[in-house]
C-alpha cells in the first residue's frame, strides 16, 4: 500500500516537472504570437504582457506589402514540392531496385551512395555553386531544385529497409505473370510501402521547407528568396525601426505551414522518427 | 546503420545464387535475368547520376581547389599547402573551430534532460501525448524563424529571457552582445530545439524495455538508482551514441542561427561557427580556394566521426526493434 502511495506522489512530482518544462518549451512561441498582436509601443512594456489590452491584428495585413512574404511562400512551395514529389518518386524507384531487383554490384553501388551520407553540405557547396555559376543559374531556384530530385539516399536506404522486410513472394507471383518491372512498382510495391513513403515525405519536406544555408548562397533578387529568407531579411531590416510585431508576425508566418502539417500529422510523423532513429 | 550491414550481407547471399542458378539452367532463365538487371539499373541510375554529379564530382573537386588559390570565377592558381599551413596560423579560423567546438557543450546536457524527460513521460501519467506534441514543436519549427524569435528574446532590456530571470532576481546580461555570454544564448537555444527529438528516441528505447527487468531489479531490493544505473542506462546505450553522433555531425554544421542572430560572427568573432567563416570566405571575400580547404577539413571531421558511428555501432550488439 505505502509503495503504491509513494509511486503515486512521485507520479505527481513528475507530472508538475513536465507541466513546467512544456511551459517552457512552448513559453517562446506563445510569446512570439502575443507580441505579433500588439501594438509597436507596448513591446516594450515592463512588465510583459502575455495578454494585450488592444489586440492588433493589423501586422498580418502589413507584412504582405512589407517584403516578398508572399513570393517567398510561393518559392519554397515551388522548391519543397517538386523537390520532394519527383525526388520521392526515384527514391522509392531505386529503392524498389535495390530491395528486390537482381543486379550485379547492387549492394557495392548502394554503399558507394551511403558514403554521401558521411559528406556535409559545406564540402561540397562551393564546387556546386561554382558548376551552377557557370549554367548561368545563380538566382534561379533550379540549384535548390535540380540535386535533389535525383534521389534522396536517406529516403531509399529507409524504404530498402523497409521493402526487405517484405517477402520476396510477392514479387515473384509478379514475375511468373509477366508483368513489367516498372508495372510491379506502381502495382504492388508502391501501394505497400505508401506508409512509409508518407512519413520519410514529410521528414524530407519540413527539412527542405526549412533549409537556409542552400538559398542564401543562390538567391539575392527579392523576389527570388526563399520563406526562410524573407523572415531573415524582415529581422534585420525591421529591427532598426524597433517593429517587433512585423517581425514576429512574419515569422509566425514562416512556422505556421509545418505547424498545421505537424499537429495534422503527428502520430505518423512521431512515430516514424522514433523508429528511424532508433534503427538508424 | 548497424542493420543496414547486416542486412546487406544477408542479401548478398541469394543474390549471388541466383546469378549462379541462372548461369547453370537454361538460356531463357538468363533472358530474364538480364531483363531484370537492365530494369534494376535504371530505376537506380537517376540517383547513381545525381551521386556522381552532385556529390562525387563536388567532392574530389574541394579537394583540388583547396590546393589553389581560386576566386570562384578566374583561373585556379596551384599553390600547394600554402592554405593548409595558412589554416593553422588565421585566428579566425581558429576563433571558429574553438566556438564550433565550444558549443558542442549542450550536447551531453541537452541529452541528460531528454532522458530525464523519456523517463517521465514513460510512466502511466496522464496527458503523455500532449507532452510528446509540446516538446516536439520547436524540432519541427523553422530555426531561421526560430533564430529570429530568440533574438528577441535574448534582447538584454526587453527580452524574455531576462525578464524571466528579473523574476528570479537575475539582472540578465545583454546576451547577444557580450562575448562571454552569446555562446551559452546559442547554446541554450539549440538545446530548447533539439530536446524533443532526443526525448522522443529515449522514449521509444525506454518503451522497448521489458517491464520484467525492473520487476525482477525490484524483488532483488534494487534501489531507484541502481535500476536506472544497471538497466535503463545500458538499455538507451546505442540511442545516446546515435544522438551524441547525429549531434556532432549536425552542431560541426551549425550555421543558419549565427547568421541570424550575429550577423557579423558575434563580438570579437566570439559566436561564428566553423561553416559560417566558411560561407564567409567563399561568397562574401570570394576566397574560394582558401575556403574550400576550411570545407575539406571539416568534413574529414566529420567523417571521422561518422567512421567512429560506424564503427563502434558494430560493435554493440543490442538491437530495438
Amino acid at each position: 500500500m505505502s509503495h503504491k502511495k509513494r509511486t503515486k506522489i512521485a507520479d505527481m512530482l513528475i507530472f508538475a516537472a513536465l507541466s513546467a518544462g512544456a511551459v517552457v518549451m512552448i513559453a517562446p512561441l506563445l510569446w512570439m504570437f502575443s507580441t505579433s498582436l500588439k501594438q509597436k509601443s507596448d513591446v516594450f512594456a515592463l512588465p510583459p504582457v502575455w495578454i494585450p489590452a488592444d489586440i492588433n491584428w493589423g501586422k498580418y495585413l502589413e507584412i504582405w506589402e512589407a517584403g516578398p512574404l508572399l513570393t517567398g511562400i510561393q518559392n519554397s512551395l515551388i522548391i519543397s514540392l517538386s523537390v520532394c514529389l519527383v525526388g520521392t518518386f526515384s527514391s522509392s524507384l531505386a529503392a524498389f531496385a535495390f530491395a528486390k531487383l537482381r543486379l550485379a554490384y547492387k549492394n557495392v553501388i548502394f554503399l558507394l551512395l551511403l558514403s554521401a551520407m558521411m559528406i556535409p553540405y559545406p564540402s561540397l557547396m562551393i564546387p556546386q555553386f561554382s558548376m551552377f555559376a557557370g549554367m548561368g543559374w545563380v538566382d534561379t531556384l533550379l540549384p535548390l531544385i535540380i540535386p535533389p530530385i535525383f534521389g534522396n539516399i536517406v529516403m531509399i536506404f529507409f524504404l530498402r529497409q523497409y521493402l526487405i522486410n517484405i517477402p520476396n513472394s510477392v514479387i515473384e507471383a509478379a514475375k511468373i505473370d509477366g508483368s513489367s518491372f516498372f508495372g510491379m512498382f506502381t502495382k504492388i510495391i508502391f501501394p505497400l510501402i505508401k506508409p512509409a513513403v508518407a512519413a520519410q515525405l514529410i521528414l524530407w519536406f519540413m527539412g527542405v521547407w526549412n533549409d537556409y544555408l542552400a538559398p542564401i548562397i543562390y538567391l539575392n533578387s527579392p523576389e527570388k528568396l526563399t520563406i526562410q529568407l524573407v523572415i531573415a531579411n524582415f529581422n534585420a531590416n525591421y529591427a532598426i525601426q524597433t517593429d517587433y510585431p512585423l517581425i514576429m508576425a512574419a515569422s509566425m508566418i514562416a512556422l505556421l505551414p509545418m505547424l498545421v502539417v505537424f499537429l495534422i500529422f503527428q502520430r505518423q510523423i512521431i512515430e516514424s522518427i522514433a523508429i528511424s532513429g532508433v534503427k538508424g | 546503420m548497424e542493420t543496414a550491414k547486416v542486412e546487406v550481407n544477408k542479401n548478398l547471399q541469394p543474390n549471388v545464387d541466383a546469378s549462379k542458378n541462372s548461369k547453370r539452367v537454361k538460356k531463357k532463365k538468363s533472358n530474364f535475368y538480364k531483363k531484370e538487371s537492365r530494369a534494376a539499373l535504371i530505376f537506380i541510375l537517376s540517383p547513381l547520376i545525381g551521386y556522381l554529379i552532385f556529390t562525387l564530382y563536388p567532392f574530389l573537386f574541394s579537394i583540388y581547389a583547396s590546393f589553389t588559390a581560386w576566386n570562384g570565377l578566374g583561373s585556379m592558381n596551384f599553390v600547394g599547402i600554402d592554405n593548409y599551413v595558412k589554416l593553422f596560423t588565421d585566428d579566425y579560423f581558429g576563433r571558429s573551430l574553438f566556438n564550433t567546438l565550444f558549443m558542442m557543450v549542450g550536447i551531453p546536457i541537452g541529452l541528460l534532460v531528454s532522458l530525464m524527460l523519456a523517463m517521465g513521460l514513460n510512466r502511466k501519467i496522464p496527458g503523455t501525448t500532449t507532452f510528446r506534441v509540446i516538446y516536439y514543436i520547436p524540432v519541427i519549427s523553422s530555426l531561421a524563424a526560430i533564430s529570429v524569435l530568440w533574438q528577441w528574446a535574448y534582447n538584454g532590456d526587453y527580452g524574455l529571457v531576462n525578464q524571466f530571470l528579473s523574476v528570479i532576481g537575475i539582472d540578465g546580461p545583454n546576451w547577444l552582445q557580450n562575448k562571454d555570454t552569446v555562446k551559452p544564448a546559442l547554446m541554450i537555444m539549440a538545446i530548447w530545439k533539439g530536446l524533443g527529438f532526443s526525448m522522443l528516441l529515449y522514449l521509444a528505447a525506454l518503451q522497448s524495455v521489458p517491464r520484467i527487468y525492473y520487476e525482477a531489479a525490484e524483488l532483488d531490493g534494487a534501489n531507484a538508482f541502481q535500476r536506472f544505473k544497471n538497466i535503463t542506462w545500458p538499455m538507451v546505450k546505442p540511442v545516446t551514441f546515435f544522438l551524441v553522433i547525429t549531434n556532432i555531425i549536425g552542431g560541426a554544421q551549425m550555421f543558419t542561427e549565427v547568421n541570424i542572430m550575429t550577423p557579423t560572427g558575434g563580438p570579437e568573432y566570439s559566436s561564428a561557427t566553423v561553416v559560417f567563416y566558411i560561407w564567409q570566405k567563399a561568397f562574401n571575400n570570394l576566397q574560394m580556394g582558401y575556403a574550400s580547404t576550411m570545407s575539406v577539413v571539416l568534413g574529414l571531421i566529420i567523417f571521422i566521426v561518422t567512421l567512429i558511428q560506424f564503427k563502434l555501432n558494430d560493435r554493440s550488439s543490442f538491437e530495438i526493434d
